[in-house]
């Protein structure tokens, strides 16, 4: 059993990308650990260099990534204007988070747009890709063109659609419906359609990059799994159904959890396009957040936000904990 | 040979990283001048305005040759101010907004100023009310008040004449706004009356078109508590006021998220014939946003049963953070660019005459900081150098002091304006919206933030 998988696992191994740590090596570790290590034998085996070299990126993520995440959860106890010495106040700021109306709302809004997005944002790039895959000539003009809203700046594309969601009969968008006989709408201008704007120009925002991850599996397709299912008779669809989609699962399933911890944190859309309104109709958990430190109160409720930002960030990682859990079995065999 | 080649490697990523932290540390002038960093303008503003102020700057700099001013182009906002004060990258003089001064001045983020203002002799000039706005519960002063402005209505006279209404008598009542509001989008296609809605400026202007209608929005109780009261029937007249226009005279154009800056870029670009800010606003429309001067109008905000007019300015301040020296130079560079102009001829008639050499708006309606009497006597010092169409803002400036002004609701400004964005935006967005229900919702959200 074990024998035949190790076989496997070197038979996987491209001889062109020899892996940095050969099988040798590990079998040579046990022997190397009974030794006595000593800063000496540290130093000598390389260790000062790896650290030096290390050095640059362990202080650059420190200093602006791990270091702010720290200090933001000991924030989340404290009041502070960032001038005077900071307060303990132990749980206060998540208790005044949680009696927050506006925390209802936000949440909704922000469960409302990731079904949206999954609704619309998810299955897109997916056709789009199997269909990209299956043109037989001109497929990097295409990858091109789907990959081009990733390239432009997400603020200018933002501000672009604003333009283009002109509530007047004039707008862009009106024009278009317009010509098809259907009369103006008020896309961001409502409390009804302002979220399902937001969701499409997001979609189309991000199709680009989710369409190259899925072209690039499926150039990882075997073609003889096609061939075979060709021969038994199959269809396009059953083709897709049987071969394509299964094939994609893996990638699938990380796709879902990028887009649900993604949508989860939508920020840009609604700060940009609708500064949450109107009247809290697009107002979501980050943007609730931002109003804490930098809109609602003028001295920064940094407390508050640091508090409600910690419980979105281990609420989402027990999300992602559960569906690797529940979809470990699916995604690996 | 190899281990050589990585310490030249390693040496180099020292070097980088040394070199980009040096990089972030400002290096200090040592000329023994002392360097006073000042807000100019906000974003925007056209390069004769920096003109002008590289003038004024040059004849500072005569008078004080000790001090090395450096213009900063800055305007004050929530967002980043804490962590700019934090930060320590503040102008160390720049302009708060009354709205805010009382916030920030309770939350210690302002510099002390009341011995400076006791020592030349402002205590006793300002109108109290004005000085009432940057007094701090502990009886000490955080600013200088240096302009004040009441709330207009501002109209579009091109957009007035295509409508065949005549921009030389515009509307004195409400209900005469919403027929000239009417008859503008009916003619011109465009907003005849247009709000601002979001970012907090859509509870400012609420609060300004409630008040005009006999609204108290806020009791002090004189005890440092205060009793929301925006739940009242001219509230309610307003937001009904703004349904109508809105659903059935369909007469405010199709956008409804406008702020301050967007409402002026629409207004200037011909898009919207009225709306309520500001009386000082010329200034802005002109320099930052192209307006033609021709076309502008003001004229005073219509008031109805025992309605006042809602009031503003700013204050120049200091972060509290700086250190003596750069406090006195800044207290000298306040005076000599703020206040002296207020109650100097030489410096009012040198500060017009800088601004106009430039193109600069000079003579915007205002009110008085000090007394009456020595704002209209500092209006006369400049007279010939005044460039803004005065008789295009007749309706204002005859009608603004016979009107009785009232000044923002003191606890909980900008939370409660937050609050308050949401009734116009939801009157606006929502044909249905039950006003009833979202006043005494409202009411109830402002009392707790000021029982907090």
């Amino acid at each position: 059993m074990t024998l035949t998988s190790e076989a496997d696992a070197a038979a996987e191994a491209d001889p062109r990308h020899p892996s940095p740590e050969p099988a040798g090596a590990r079998a040579a570790m046990p022997t190397r650990r009974r030794r006595q290590r000593t800063p000496m034998t540290w130093i000598r085996g390389g260790g000062a260099w790896n650290l030096a070299f290390l050095a640059p990126m362990l202080i650059v993520f420190g200093v602006f990534s791990w270091g702010p995440i720290a200090q933001a959860v000991i924030m989340s106890f404290q009041k502070t204007n960032l001038i005077t010495p900071a307060t303990w106040v132990g749980l206060d700021n998540f208790a005044r988070v949680l009696a927050d109306p506006n925390l209802g709302t936000a949440v909704l809004n922000t469960l409302y747009f990731a079904v949206l997005a999954l609704i619309f944002g998810f299955p897109l790039p997916i056709i789009m890709a199997v269909l990209m895959s299956e043109v037989k000539r001109g497929k990097g003009l295409y990858s091109a063109l789907a990959y081009l809203p990733v390239v432009v700046p997400p603020v200018v594309a933002v501000l672009l659609w604003k333009v283009f969601y002109n509530a007047s009969p004039d707008g862009v968008f009106n024009t278009i419906l317009g010509w098809a006989g259907i009369p103006p709408q008020p896309w961001l201008q409502s409390s009804a359609t302002a979220m399902p704007s937001l969701v499409i120009e997001a979609t189309w925002a991000a199709a680009g990059g989710s369409i190259i991850i899925y072209l690039a599996a499926l150039i990882a397709v075997p073609p003889e799994l096609y061939d075979a299912a060709e021969v038994d008779g199959a269809g396009i669809w059953r083709k897709i159904w049987h071969v394509t989609l299964p094939q994609l699962r893996g990638i699938l399933f990380i796709m879902l959890i990028l887009q649900v911890i993604g949508t989860a944190q939508v920020f840009l859309e609604p700060f940009l396009f609708t500064g949450g309104g109107p009247n809290n109709a697009t107002l979501t958990v980050l943007l609730l957040i931002y109003r804490y430190a930098f809109q609602n109160s003028l001295g920064g409720d940094y407390g508050e936000a640091t508090a409600l930002s910690l419980m979105l960030a281990i609420f989402l990682g027990l999300l992602s904990w559960l569906y690797f859990k529940l979809t470990d079995r699916w995604s690996t065999n | 040979m190899k281990s050589s080649r990585r310490i030249a490697i390693a040496g180099l990523a020292a070097l980088a990283m040394a070199g980009s932290l040096a990089a972030c540390s400002q290096a200090a002038e040592d000329d023994g001048k002392l360097e006073l960093r000042v807000a100019t303008f906000p974003p925007g503003a056209d390069q004769a305005a920096y003109d002008a102020f590289a003038e004024q700057e040059k004849q500072f700099e005569e008078a004080n040759p000790d001090i090395d001013i450096v213009g900063l182009e800055y305007e004050w906002t929530a967002p980043t101010f804490a962590a700019q004060l934090a930060g320590g990258s503040l102008p160390d003089v720049f302009t708060v907004p009354f709205t805010d001064s009382k916030t920030l001045l309770e939350n210690d983020q302002l510099m002390d100023v009341t011995d400076e203002v006791k020592e030349l002799g402002y205590a006793d000039k300002f109108n109290p009310i004005i000085l009432e706005e940057v007094t701090g519960s502990d009886g000490a002063i955080y600013g200088f008040p240096r302009q004040a402005y009441a709330n207009g209505l501002h109209y579009n006279r091109d957009l007035f004449e295509q409508a065949g209404l005549d921009p030389d008598s515009p509307p004195t009542t409400w209900e005469e706004v919403r027929e000239a509001a009417k008859t503008i989008a009916e003619k011109t296609g465009k907003a005849g009356y247009a709000t601002m809605t979001s970012g907090n400026t859509g509870g400012w202007q609420l609060s300004v078109q409630a008040v005009s209608r006999g609204a108290t929005l806020q009791e002090d109780n004189g005890d440092g508590t205060y009793t929301s009261t925006i739940d009242n029937d001219a509230t309610k007249a307003a937001l009904e006021f703004l349904h109508d226009l809105r659903w059935e005279d369909d007469s405010m154009g199709a956008t409804f998220d406008l702020d301050w800056g967007s409402i002026n870029q629409e207004f200037a670009a011909g898009n919207i014939g009225m709306y309520t800010t500001g009386s000082d606003v010329y200034t802005a429309l002109v320099r930052d946003f192209g307006m033609a001067p021709d076309n502008y109008g003001l004229t005073v905000i219509p008031l109805e049963d025992g309605g006042k007019v809602l009031g503003g300015g700013d204050i120049a301040v200091m972060p509290p953070t700086i250190d003596d020296a750069t406090k006195a130079a800044a207290v000298k560079w306040i005076d000599w660019y703020y206040m002296q102009k207020l109650l100097n001829e030489d410096a009012a008639v040198a500060d017009a005459k800088a601004l106009s050499e430039s193109d600069q708006a000079v003579g915007t309606p205002l009110l008085p900081v000090l007394d009456q009497e020595t704002y209209l006597e500092s209006q006369e010092w400049i007279k010939d150098y005044v460039n803004v169409p005065l008789d295009q803002m007749t309706g204002f400036t005859e009608g603004i002091f016979e009107q009785t002004p009232a000044g923002e609701i003191k606890g909980q400004t900008q939370p409660i304006y937050a609050l308050m964005d949401n009734l116009v935006q939801a009157v606006l967005t929502d044909q249905n919206a039950d006003v009833d229900a979202l006043l005494a919702q409202v009411d109830v959200d402002a009392q707790a933030l000021l029982d907090e």
